[in-house]
């Protein structure tokens, strides 16, 4: 598999999802710098989490005019994978490549902890690691977080099946109390309707390695890596 | 000529830092705070001399970039 991670100024988990990449491929990623605008041959894009731009004027805003945008929308309308993880999950609703945005979150804190997901459609490339219905432990660190869409959008969302995470309680249930952020029906990740696009706002790559206290995020990467050999 | 333009959430979006700022006014004393919302005032120094196209350019660039159209309105304002 041949991976990108495109670099923003204030990205802050390019190197943590580089660092995963490659303990899943064997070999590093491209980094490629935000002003670039050309993109080598790949099988997927990284678009990681921090804070690009200082998250001025809302998060994600600028970084999604960014050049190397541009060639990112190109290659995801020809196919290729796009991740965008926290700040990258912002950046690609602001770019139009995924619907709906991320608000503040409903209790205006930052929160820095470790979420229960569930997986809702494992029949991507960046979820076939998991079993449907599988309960993750992942860390979340957003100030902006609450996923919001008019009904319309969340229902079609639901209805073809491109609500890929939802949060949920460790015992897996979705309610109130799982959904650390007040996103719309406890939304953590969502695809596009091809399904080669997701953004979440979870981090699969830090907790990819036992140091890390877990490694409920590998799957991600390694499900990556067979969906693209 | 300048753009003044304010982006405003529409209305049904939670608006959490509007909330926060009622209460505290209703902390302070003040009664009668039926609801606040928060919204963004920019403006923008424009070199354009003829007023003819400069509305629809800067609706472009609210469009494009300083409102989400996904959960915020926006008024544009032109003066001289």
């Amino acid at each position: 598999m041949k991976a990108a991670v495109i670099v923003f100024p204030g990205s802050n988990c390019d190197r943590d999802v580089a660092v995963a990449l490659q303990r899943a491929i064997g070999t590093p990623p491209v980094m490629v710098w935000h002003r670039d605008t050309a993109l080598p041959d790949l099988d997927l894009i990284v678009v990681p989490g921090g804070f690009s731009y200082g998250d001025y004027l809302r998060a994600g805003a600028m970084a999604a005019h960014s050049p190397i945008m541009r060639e990112v929308k190109v290659r995801a309308e020809a196919g290729v994978a796009v991740l965008g993880i926290c700040n990258g999950f912002q950046v690609l609703t602001e770019a139009g490549m995924l619907p709906g945005v991320l608000m503040r979150n409903v209790d205006l804190k930052f929160l820095c902890k470790d979420v229960h997901l569930k997986v809702d459609n494992n029949d991507t490339p960046f979820t076939r690691g998991y079993r449907l219905g599988q309960i993750l432990r992942m860390p979340i660190a957003h100030n902006e977080g609450s996923y919001f869409a008019d009904s319309d959008t969340i229902d079609r969302l639901f209805d073809t099946g491109r609500v890929a995470f939802r949060y949920c309680t460790p015992q897996g249930a979705i309610n109130g109390t799982g959904n650390p952020n007040g996103s719309q029906r406890s939304i953590a990740g969502i695809l596009n309707d091809r399904g080669n696009v997701l953004g979440l706002m979870p981090h699969p790559e830090r907790l990819a390695e036992p140091q890390h206290g877990g490694t409920d995020g590998r799957a991600m990467f390694k499900g990556l890596v067979e969906a693209f050999s | 000529m300048k753009a003044t333009v304010h982006v405003t959430l529409k209305s049904g979006v939670l608006d959490p830092e509007g909330k926060a700022v009622q209460h505290a006014l209703e902390t302070l004393g003040f009664s009668g705070v039926n609801g606040v919302r928060q919204g963004k005032y920019i403006e923008i120094d424009l070199s354009d001399a003829d007023p003819v196209g400069t509305h629809d350019r800067v609706d472009a660039m609210c469009r494009q970039l300083l409102a989400n159209t996904v959960i915020e309105n926006y008024t544009i304002d032109i003066s001289e």
